[in-house]
Protein backbone atom coordinates (compact mmCIF):
# COMPACT_ATOMS: atom_id res chain seq x y z
CA UNK A 1 0.00 0.00 0.00
CA UNK A 2 1.22 3.41 -1.10
CA UNK A 3 2.23 5.77 2.16
CA UNK A 4 0.96 8.77 1.74
CA UNK A 5 1.75 11.95 3.60
CA UNK A 6 -0.37 15.22 3.93
CA UNK A 7 0.11 18.78 4.28
CA UNK A 8 0.09 20.20 6.76
CA UNK A 9 3.03 17.33 7.45
CA UNK A 10 2.30 16.77 11.65
CA UNK A 11 5.67 15.13 12.97
CA UNK A 12 3.91 11.66 13.46
CA UNK A 13 3.38 11.75 9.77
CA UNK A 14 7.20 11.32 9.25
CA UNK A 15 8.99 10.02 12.61
CA UNK A 16 8.92 6.75 12.21
CA UNK A 17 10.25 6.90 8.29
CA UNK A 18 13.39 5.59 7.58
CA UNK A 19 16.09 5.71 4.84
CA UNK A 20 15.08 4.05 1.59
CA UNK A 21 11.36 3.74 2.59
CA UNK A 22 8.83 5.36 -0.25
CA UNK A 23 6.17 7.70 -0.06
CA UNK A 24 4.10 10.01 -2.08
CA UNK A 25 3.02 13.47 -1.38
CA UNK A 26 -0.84 15.07 -1.21
CA UNK A 27 -1.17 18.51 -0.28
CA UNK A 28 0.92 21.72 -1.40
CA UNK A 29 4.65 21.69 -2.39
CA UNK A 30 6.27 25.19 -3.42
CA UNK A 31 9.34 25.14 -5.91
CA UNK A 32 12.39 26.72 -4.09
CA UNK A 33 16.25 26.37 -5.48
CA UNK A 34 19.13 28.57 -5.57
CA UNK A 35 17.91 31.60 -5.35
CA UNK A 36 15.21 31.27 -3.00
CA UNK A 37 17.01 30.04 -0.95
CA UNK A 38 19.20 32.78 -0.78
CA UNK A 39 16.62 35.46 -0.54
CA UNK A 40 15.12 33.47 3.03
CA UNK A 41 18.71 32.72 4.88
CA UNK A 42 20.31 35.23 3.75
CA UNK A 43 18.39 38.21 3.25
CA UNK A 44 15.57 36.91 5.86
CA UNK A 45 12.44 37.22 3.41
CA UNK A 46 9.71 34.84 3.41
CA UNK A 47 7.45 34.06 1.21
CA UNK A 48 4.11 36.42 1.39
CA UNK A 49 1.45 34.31 0.84
CA UNK A 50 2.28 30.98 1.78
CA UNK A 51 3.23 29.44 5.00
CA UNK A 52 5.96 26.87 4.65
CA UNK A 53 5.47 25.45 8.41
CA UNK A 54 5.42 21.83 8.36
CA UNK A 55 5.23 22.01 4.68
CA UNK A 56 6.97 20.71 1.85
CA UNK A 57 9.38 22.61 -0.63
CA UNK A 58 10.92 21.06 -3.84
CA UNK A 59 14.23 21.67 -5.07
CA UNK A 60 13.34 22.10 -9.04
CA UNK A 61 12.93 24.32 -11.95
CA UNK A 62 10.04 24.06 -13.84
CA UNK A 63 8.59 24.61 -17.26
CA UNK A 64 5.53 26.68 -17.45
CA UNK A 65 2.94 26.53 -19.55
CA UNK A 66 -0.17 28.41 -20.71
CA UNK A 67 -3.48 26.61 -21.82
CA UNK A 68 -5.88 27.84 -24.07
CA UNK A 69 -7.88 29.84 -21.22
CA UNK A 70 -4.18 31.73 -20.18
CA UNK A 71 -4.50 28.92 -17.14
CA UNK A 72 -0.24 28.46 -15.95
CA UNK A 73 0.36 24.59 -15.68
CA UNK A 74 3.20 22.30 -15.19
CA UNK A 75 4.56 21.11 -18.41
CA UNK A 76 7.85 19.76 -17.16
CA UNK A 77 8.95 19.31 -13.66
CA UNK A 78 11.64 17.13 -12.47
CA UNK A 79 14.10 17.26 -9.28
CA UNK A 80 17.42 19.14 -9.37
CA UNK A 81 20.76 18.53 -7.28
CA UNK A 82 20.13 19.05 -3.66
CA UNK A 83 23.56 18.94 -2.83
CA UNK A 84 23.65 23.06 -4.54
CA UNK A 85 20.91 23.70 -1.38
CA UNK A 86 23.61 22.08 1.31
CA UNK A 87 25.02 25.22 2.45
CA UNK A 88 21.26 26.78 3.15
CA UNK A 89 19.24 24.22 3.76
CA UNK A 90 19.76 23.70 7.31
CA UNK A 91 18.94 27.27 8.35
CA UNK A 92 15.80 27.21 5.88
CA UNK A 93 14.38 24.51 7.89
CA UNK A 94 15.29 26.20 10.98
CA UNK A 95 13.23 29.47 10.11
CA UNK A 96 10.74 27.97 8.00
CA UNK A 97 9.50 24.64 10.41
CA UNK A 98 9.13 22.68 7.15
CA UNK A 99 8.94 19.02 7.46
CA UNK A 100 9.96 17.57 4.08
CA UNK A 101 12.31 18.35 1.56
CA UNK A 102 12.13 16.81 -2.19
CA UNK A 103 15.06 16.82 -4.55
CA UNK A 104 17.84 14.89 -6.31
CA UNK A 105 20.83 13.03 -4.82
CA UNK A 106 21.22 13.37 -1.33
CA UNK A 107 22.70 16.11 0.77
CA UNK A 108 25.13 16.03 3.88
CA UNK A 109 25.85 16.46 7.39
CA UNK A 110 24.46 19.53 8.04
CA UNK A 111 20.96 18.67 6.84
CA UNK A 112 21.10 15.66 8.07
CA UNK A 113 21.66 17.38 11.93
CA UNK A 114 18.67 19.69 10.78
CA UNK A 115 16.54 17.15 9.89
CA UNK A 116 17.01 15.47 12.86
CA UNK A 117 16.87 18.46 15.72
CA UNK A 118 13.86 20.27 13.74
CA UNK A 119 12.08 17.12 12.81
CA UNK A 120 12.56 16.83 8.94
CA UNK A 121 13.03 14.54 6.54
CA UNK A 122 14.89 14.89 2.51
CA UNK A 123 13.49 12.40 0.08
CA UNK A 124 14.57 12.14 -3.89
CA UNK A 125 12.39 12.34 -6.30
CA UNK A 126 14.06 10.11 -9.83
CA UNK A 127 15.85 12.60 -11.58
CA UNK A 128 14.73 13.46 -15.25
CA UNK A 129 11.35 11.82 -14.77
CA UNK A 130 9.96 15.33 -15.01
CA UNK A 131 6.67 14.60 -17.11
CA UNK A 132 5.86 11.96 -14.39
CA UNK A 133 6.25 14.41 -11.86
CA UNK A 134 4.09 17.36 -14.40
CA UNK A 135 1.49 14.68 -14.53
CA UNK A 136 0.96 14.46 -10.62
CA UNK A 137 0.52 18.37 -10.26
CA UNK A 138 -3.04 19.14 -9.91
CA UNK A 139 -2.41 23.04 -10.85
CA UNK A 140 -0.57 26.04 -10.46
CA UNK A 141 -1.96 27.95 -7.23
CA UNK A 142 -0.07 30.89 -6.89
CA UNK A 143 3.71 32.37 -8.20
CA UNK A 144 6.05 34.39 -6.33
CA UNK A 145 9.50 36.03 -6.88
CA UNK A 146 9.01 35.66 -10.54
CA UNK A 147 11.92 38.56 -10.51
CA UNK A 148 14.13 35.15 -10.95
CA UNK A 149 12.84 33.95 -13.77
CA UNK A 150 11.04 30.61 -14.40
CA UNK A 151 13.45 27.87 -12.89
CA UNK A 152 13.90 29.51 -9.70
CA UNK A 153 10.73 31.51 -8.77
CA UNK A 154 8.28 29.67 -5.56
CA UNK A 155 5.89 28.16 -7.84
CA UNK A 156 3.25 26.82 -5.36
CA UNK A 157 1.30 23.96 -6.17
CA UNK A 158 -1.47 21.21 -5.67
CA UNK A 159 -0.07 17.91 -5.50
CA UNK A 160 -1.69 13.97 -5.66
CA UNK A 161 0.34 11.04 -4.68
CA UNK A 162 3.19 12.95 -6.07
CA UNK A 163 6.02 10.62 -5.77
CA UNK A 164 7.52 8.13 -5.86
CA UNK A 165 9.73 9.95 -3.10
CA UNK A 166 12.33 7.65 -1.20
CA UNK A 167 13.61 9.13 2.21
CA UNK A 168 17.28 10.11 2.03
CA UNK A 169 17.55 11.70 5.31
CA UNK A 170 15.58 10.92 8.09
CA UNK A 171 14.24 12.40 11.47
CA UNK A 172 17.04 10.22 13.20
CA UNK A 173 19.21 11.72 10.68
CA UNK A 174 20.11 8.51 8.94
CA UNK A 175 21.54 9.28 5.25
CA UNK A 176 21.09 7.29 2.52
CA UNK A 177 23.21 8.27 -0.16
CA UNK A 178 26.14 9.36 2.20
CA UNK A 179 25.84 5.39 3.28
CA UNK A 180 26.00 4.81 -0.50
CA UNK A 181 29.03 7.02 -0.82
CA UNK A 182 31.28 4.96 1.30
CA UNK A 183 30.07 1.78 -0.88
CA UNK A 184 30.82 3.25 -3.90
CA UNK A 185 34.30 4.53 -2.31
CA UNK A 186 35.07 0.71 -1.15
CA UNK A 187 34.17 -0.41 -4.40
CA UNK A 188 36.52 2.03 -5.91
CA UNK A 189 39.21 0.52 -3.89
CA UNK A 190 39.13 -2.69 -5.56
CA UNK A 191 39.79 -0.93 -9.28
CA UNK B 1 19.52 34.92 -48.51
CA UNK B 2 15.54 35.38 -48.92
CA UNK B 3 13.20 35.80 -46.13
CA UNK B 4 11.01 32.70 -47.20
CA UNK B 5 14.45 30.75 -47.45
CA UNK B 6 15.22 32.08 -44.10
CA UNK B 7 12.04 30.84 -42.77
CA UNK B 8 12.21 27.46 -43.77
CA UNK B 9 15.89 27.01 -42.52
CA UNK B 10 15.04 28.25 -39.13
CA UNK B 11 12.21 26.01 -39.43
CA UNK B 12 13.91 23.04 -39.78
CA UNK B 13 16.53 24.02 -37.04
CA UNK B 14 13.86 24.91 -34.89
CA UNK B 15 12.07 21.49 -35.43
CA UNK B 16 15.01 19.33 -35.08
CA UNK B 17 15.98 21.13 -31.75
CA UNK B 18 12.14 21.12 -29.91
CA UNK B 19 12.19 17.22 -31.67
CA UNK B 20 15.72 16.49 -29.71
CA UNK B 21 14.26 17.24 -25.93
CA UNK B 22 10.79 15.36 -26.50
CA UNK B 23 12.14 11.76 -28.10
CA UNK B 24 15.69 10.55 -27.22
CA UNK B 25 18.01 9.75 -29.78
CA UNK B 26 18.12 5.97 -31.31
CA UNK B 27 21.27 4.94 -28.94
CA UNK B 28 20.63 6.75 -25.91
CA UNK B 29 17.16 4.96 -26.61
CA UNK B 30 18.05 1.77 -26.85
CA UNK B 31 21.16 1.87 -24.29
CA UNK B 32 18.38 3.05 -21.20
CA UNK B 33 16.25 0.06 -22.33
CA UNK B 34 19.25 -2.39 -22.30
CA UNK B 35 20.23 -1.38 -19.17
CA UNK B 36 17.00 -1.42 -17.93
CA UNK B 37 15.92 -4.77 -19.37
CA UNK B 38 18.93 -6.06 -17.01
CA UNK B 39 18.61 -4.81 -13.81
CA UNK B 40 17.39 -6.92 -10.90
CA UNK B 41 17.53 -4.77 -7.73
CA UNK B 42 14.04 -4.10 -6.39
CA UNK B 43 14.80 -0.47 -5.66
CA UNK B 44 16.36 -0.06 -9.08
CA UNK B 45 13.95 -1.55 -10.82
CA UNK B 46 11.42 1.14 -9.65
CA UNK B 47 13.37 3.58 -10.83
CA UNK B 48 13.97 2.09 -14.48
CA UNK B 49 10.52 1.56 -14.37
CA UNK B 50 9.81 5.54 -13.41
CA UNK B 51 12.43 6.49 -16.61
CA UNK B 52 10.27 4.22 -18.74
CA UNK B 53 7.60 5.81 -17.93
CA UNK B 54 8.41 9.41 -18.31
CA UNK B 55 9.86 8.26 -21.73
CA UNK B 56 6.33 7.40 -23.11
CA UNK B 57 4.47 9.99 -21.33
CA UNK B 58 6.94 12.85 -22.94
CA UNK B 59 6.00 11.24 -26.39
CA UNK B 60 2.74 10.69 -25.95
CA UNK B 61 2.49 14.67 -24.72
CA UNK B 62 4.95 16.14 -26.73
CA UNK B 63 6.92 17.38 -23.99
CA UNK B 64 10.16 18.08 -22.65
CA UNK B 65 11.20 14.40 -21.05
CA UNK B 66 13.20 16.88 -18.39
CA UNK B 67 12.49 20.02 -17.65
CA UNK B 68 16.16 20.95 -17.50
CA UNK B 69 16.61 21.44 -21.54
CA UNK B 70 20.21 22.84 -20.91
CA UNK B 71 21.98 26.04 -22.80
CA UNK B 72 21.53 24.62 -26.65
CA UNK B 73 24.68 23.47 -27.83
CA UNK B 74 25.32 23.30 -31.97
CA UNK B 75 28.36 21.68 -33.39
CA UNK B 76 27.96 22.91 -37.16
CA UNK B 77 30.41 20.58 -39.94
CA UNK B 78 29.58 23.05 -42.46
CA UNK B 79 30.68 22.23 -46.06
CA UNK B 80 32.45 24.55 -48.01
CA UNK B 81 30.20 24.74 -50.72
CA UNK B 82 26.93 24.79 -48.63
CA UNK B 83 25.21 28.00 -49.70
CA UNK B 84 24.03 29.90 -46.68
CA UNK B 85 27.25 30.42 -44.93
CA UNK B 86 26.84 34.03 -43.63
CA UNK B 87 23.27 32.94 -42.43
CA UNK B 88 24.25 30.14 -40.26
CA UNK B 89 24.87 31.62 -37.06
CA UNK B 90 21.73 33.95 -37.01
CA UNK B 91 19.44 31.03 -38.03
CA UNK B 92 20.53 28.81 -35.23
CA UNK B 93 20.09 31.72 -32.57
CA UNK B 94 16.59 32.25 -34.24
CA UNK B 95 16.02 28.84 -34.40
CA UNK B 96 17.02 28.19 -30.62
CA UNK B 97 14.79 30.82 -29.30
CA UNK B 98 12.08 29.41 -31.71
CA UNK B 99 12.50 25.84 -30.08
CA UNK B 100 12.45 27.44 -26.84
CA UNK B 101 8.79 29.70 -26.86
CA UNK B 102 7.27 26.70 -28.71
CA UNK B 103 7.93 23.63 -27.32
CA UNK B 104 8.42 25.03 -24.93
CA UNK B 105 11.72 24.52 -23.53
CA UNK B 106 13.10 25.90 -20.16
CA UNK B 107 14.52 29.48 -20.26
CA UNK B 108 17.78 28.59 -18.88
CA UNK B 109 20.10 31.43 -20.17
CA UNK B 110 21.16 33.86 -17.53
CA UNK B 111 23.67 37.22 -18.14
CA UNK B 112 27.09 36.56 -16.43
CA UNK B 113 27.23 36.99 -12.93
CA UNK B 114 24.47 39.41 -12.90
CA UNK B 115 21.93 35.96 -13.17
CA UNK B 116 19.51 37.72 -14.93
CA UNK B 117 17.79 35.28 -16.97
CA UNK B 118 17.56 36.41 -20.67
CA UNK B 119 13.85 34.69 -20.96
CA UNK B 120 14.39 33.11 -24.19
CA UNK B 121 17.51 31.03 -24.16
CA UNK B 122 19.69 33.61 -25.93
CA UNK B 123 22.42 35.48 -24.94
CA UNK B 124 26.08 36.29 -25.30
CA UNK B 125 27.59 33.22 -26.14
CA UNK B 126 24.65 31.74 -26.11
CA UNK B 127 23.20 29.35 -27.83
CA UNK B 128 26.60 27.73 -27.82
CA UNK B 129 28.22 27.64 -32.02
CA UNK B 130 31.37 25.97 -32.80
CA UNK B 131 32.29 25.57 -36.52
CA UNK B 132 34.67 23.06 -38.59
CA UNK B 133 34.98 23.40 -42.56
CA UNK B 134 34.34 20.13 -44.22
CA UNK B 135 36.38 21.11 -47.99
CA UNK B 136 34.27 19.87 -51.08
CA UNK B 137 30.71 19.35 -49.19
CA UNK B 138 27.24 21.45 -49.77
CA UNK B 139 25.84 20.09 -46.96
CA UNK B 140 25.76 21.27 -43.46
CA UNK B 141 26.01 18.39 -40.48
CA UNK B 142 24.79 19.64 -37.48
CA UNK B 143 24.59 17.92 -33.85
CA UNK B 144 23.02 19.45 -30.94
CA UNK B 145 22.88 19.17 -27.19
CA UNK B 146 21.25 20.36 -24.68
CA UNK B 147 23.67 20.74 -21.73
CA UNK B 148 21.93 19.86 -18.60
CA UNK B 149 22.73 21.61 -15.45
CA UNK B 150 23.35 18.39 -13.20
CA UNK B 151 25.08 16.50 -15.90
CA UNK B 152 27.52 19.18 -16.93
CA UNK B 153 28.31 19.62 -12.68
CA UNK B 154 31.25 16.78 -13.17
CA UNK B 155 32.69 17.86 -16.01
CA UNK B 156 36.23 18.57 -15.54
CA UNK B 157 39.84 18.75 -17.31
CA UNK B 158 43.35 17.83 -15.91
CA UNK B 159 46.83 17.67 -17.17
CA UNK B 160 48.63 14.23 -16.03
CA UNK B 161 52.17 13.46 -16.30
CA UNK B 162 52.80 11.20 -19.01
CA UNK B 163 54.31 8.52 -16.64
CA UNK B 164 51.00 8.66 -15.01
CA UNK B 165 49.51 6.70 -17.94
CA UNK B 166 46.84 4.83 -18.05
CA UNK B 167 46.03 4.30 -14.41
CA UNK B 168 46.22 7.97 -13.68
CA UNK B 169 43.53 8.57 -16.71
CA UNK B 170 41.07 6.10 -14.92
CA UNK B 171 41.85 7.04 -11.45
CA UNK B 172 40.83 10.14 -12.57
CA UNK B 173 37.82 9.33 -14.65
CA UNK B 174 36.57 6.54 -10.93
CA UNK B 175 36.80 9.80 -8.68
CA UNK B 176 35.19 12.10 -10.97
CA UNK B 177 32.34 9.62 -10.84
CA UNK B 178 32.28 8.45 -7.27
CA UNK B 179 32.52 12.10 -6.07
CA UNK B 180 30.46 13.77 -8.45
CA UNK B 181 28.10 10.88 -10.86
CA UNK B 182 25.34 10.35 -8.55
CA UNK B 183 23.43 13.77 -9.02
CA UNK B 184 24.31 13.80 -12.67
CA UNK B 185 21.30 11.12 -13.21
CA UNK B 186 22.98 7.70 -13.98
CA UNK B 187 23.54 5.92 -15.71
CA UNK B 188 25.84 8.29 -17.60
CA UNK B 189 27.24 8.96 -21.12
CA UNK B 190 30.95 9.39 -20.69
CA UNK B 191 32.71 11.46 -22.95
CA UNK B 192 36.46 11.14 -22.41
CA UNK B 193 39.17 13.74 -24.70
CA UNK B 194 42.75 13.06 -24.56
CA UNK B 195 44.84 15.81 -25.87
CA UNK B 196 47.98 18.00 -24.62
CA UNK B 197 46.25 20.84 -22.78
CA UNK B 198 43.04 21.03 -20.35
CA UNK B 199 41.31 23.10 -23.28
CA UNK B 200 41.86 20.59 -25.93
CA UNK B 201 40.80 17.50 -23.77
CA UNK B 202 37.79 19.50 -22.23
CA UNK B 203 37.03 19.97 -26.34
CA UNK B 204 37.66 16.21 -27.43
CA UNK B 205 35.60 14.72 -24.81
CA UNK B 206 32.29 16.62 -25.79
CA UNK B 207 33.26 15.43 -29.48
CA UNK B 208 33.69 11.64 -28.19
CA UNK B 209 30.35 12.24 -25.81
CA UNK B 210 28.83 12.99 -29.16
CA UNK B 211 29.49 10.05 -31.19
CA UNK B 212 27.20 7.27 -31.36
CA UNK B 213 26.71 4.37 -28.28
CA UNK B 214 28.52 1.70 -30.14
CA UNK B 215 31.16 3.08 -31.53
CA UNK B 216 34.92 2.66 -30.77
CA UNK B 217 37.66 4.88 -30.82
CA UNK B 218 39.37 4.22 -34.37
CA UNK B 219 43.34 3.37 -31.99
CA UNK B 220 42.64 -0.15 -30.79
CA UNK B 221 44.71 0.84 -27.70
CA UNK B 222 42.14 3.71 -27.01
CA UNK B 223 39.13 1.80 -27.59
CA UNK B 224 40.18 -1.41 -25.39
CA UNK B 225 40.51 1.75 -23.04
CA UNK B 226 36.26 2.69 -23.64
CA UNK B 227 36.10 -1.16 -22.51
CA UNK B 228 38.19 -1.08 -19.60
CA UNK B 229 36.61 1.94 -18.06
CA UNK B 230 32.81 0.91 -19.08
CA UNK B 231 34.06 -2.55 -17.03
CA UNK B 232 35.21 -0.67 -14.30
CA UNK B 233 32.36 1.98 -13.81
CA UNK B 234 29.98 -0.41 -14.00
CA UNK B 235 31.58 -2.06 -11.22
CA UNK B 236 30.78 1.09 -8.80
CA UNK B 237 27.29 0.01 -9.09
CA UNK B 238 25.83 4.13 -8.70
CA UNK B 239 23.09 3.90 -11.43
CA UNK B 240 19.92 4.23 -11.11
CA UNK B 241 19.98 7.78 -10.03
CA UNK B 242 22.25 6.90 -7.70
CA UNK B 243 19.77 4.75 -5.37
CA UNK B 244 22.79 1.97 -6.49
CA UNK B 245 22.56 -0.85 -8.77
CA UNK B 246 24.21 -3.12 -10.79
CA UNK B 247 25.84 -0.84 -13.41
CA UNK B 248 27.13 2.95 -13.40
CA UNK B 249 27.33 4.07 -17.52
CA UNK B 250 25.36 3.61 -20.88
CA UNK B 251 28.76 4.49 -22.59
CA UNK B 252 32.38 5.50 -22.44
CA UNK B 253 33.09 6.83 -25.66
CA UNK B 254 37.21 8.17 -26.05
CA UNK B 255 38.39 10.68 -28.39
CA UNK B 256 41.54 11.03 -28.63
CA UNK B 257 44.64 13.75 -30.29
CA UNK B 258 48.20 13.23 -30.97
CA UNK B 259 49.87 15.08 -27.83
CA UNK B 260 53.03 16.62 -26.81
CA UNK B 261 55.39 14.02 -25.62
CA UNK B 262 55.61 15.80 -21.90
CA UNK B 263 51.38 16.05 -20.90
CA UNK B 264 48.66 13.57 -21.04
CA UNK B 265 45.53 15.93 -20.80
CA UNK B 266 42.49 14.45 -19.76
CA UNK B 267 38.67 15.47 -20.07
CA UNK B 268 35.69 14.39 -19.15
CA UNK B 269 32.20 15.40 -20.13
CA UNK B 270 29.02 13.62 -18.64
CA UNK B 271 25.45 13.23 -19.94
CA UNK B 272 22.73 11.90 -18.11
CA UNK B 273 20.22 8.61 -18.49
CA UNK B 274 18.54 11.81 -20.40
CA UNK B 275 21.47 13.13 -22.70
CA UNK B 276 19.18 15.22 -25.05
CA UNK B 277 21.42 15.05 -28.51
CA UNK B 278 20.63 14.95 -32.14
CA UNK B 279 22.44 14.79 -35.83
CA UNK B 280 20.44 16.46 -38.64
CA UNK B 281 22.28 16.90 -42.54
CA UNK B 282 20.91 19.80 -44.02
CA UNK B 283 21.27 20.08 -47.77
CA UNK B 284 21.88 23.07 -50.11
CA UNK B 285 18.18 23.32 -50.83
CA UNK B 286 17.45 22.63 -47.79
CA UNK B 287 16.03 19.11 -47.83
CA UNK B 288 17.26 17.02 -44.85
CA UNK B 289 17.51 13.84 -43.31
CA UNK B 290 17.54 13.54 -39.26
CA UNK B 291 20.32 10.87 -38.73
CA UNK B 292 19.75 10.21 -34.59
CA UNK B 293 16.39 9.91 -34.16
CA UNK B 294 15.44 8.00 -37.54
CA UNK B 295 13.88 5.03 -35.58
CA UNK B 296 12.24 7.48 -32.67
CA UNK B 297 10.70 9.34 -35.41
CA UNK B 298 9.05 6.25 -36.96
CA UNK B 299 7.28 5.50 -34.50
CA UNK B 300 5.42 9.10 -33.94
Amino acid sequence: MKKILTTPISYDQIKDLRIGDTVYLTGTLATCRDSGHRRVVQDKRMPERTDLREGAIFHAGPIVGKDADGKQYMVSIGPTTSRRMEMAEADFIEQTGIRLVIGKGGMMDKTAEACRKFGAIHCAFPGGCAVVAAQEVEEITDVEWMDFGMPEAFWVMKVKEFGPLVVSIDTEGNNLFENNKKIYEERLKKL
Amino acid sequence: MDTLRRQEFVKVVKDFTSMASIYLSDDVEAAIRDIAARENIPMARTMYDCILQDLSLAREMKRPICQDTGVIQYFADVGTGFPYLDDIGEVLRDAAVAATLETPLRPNVVEPLGEHNTGNNAGYGAPYIEYDLVPGSTDLRLRMYMAGGGCSLPGRSKVLMPLEGVKGIKDFVYRTIVDWGVNACPPLCIGIGLGTCAATSAMLSKKALLRPIGTHSEYPEVAKLEDELKEGLNSLGIAPLGFGGSNSVLSVNIEAAAHHPATLGVGITTGCWATRKGEIVIHKDLSYEIISHAHALENC
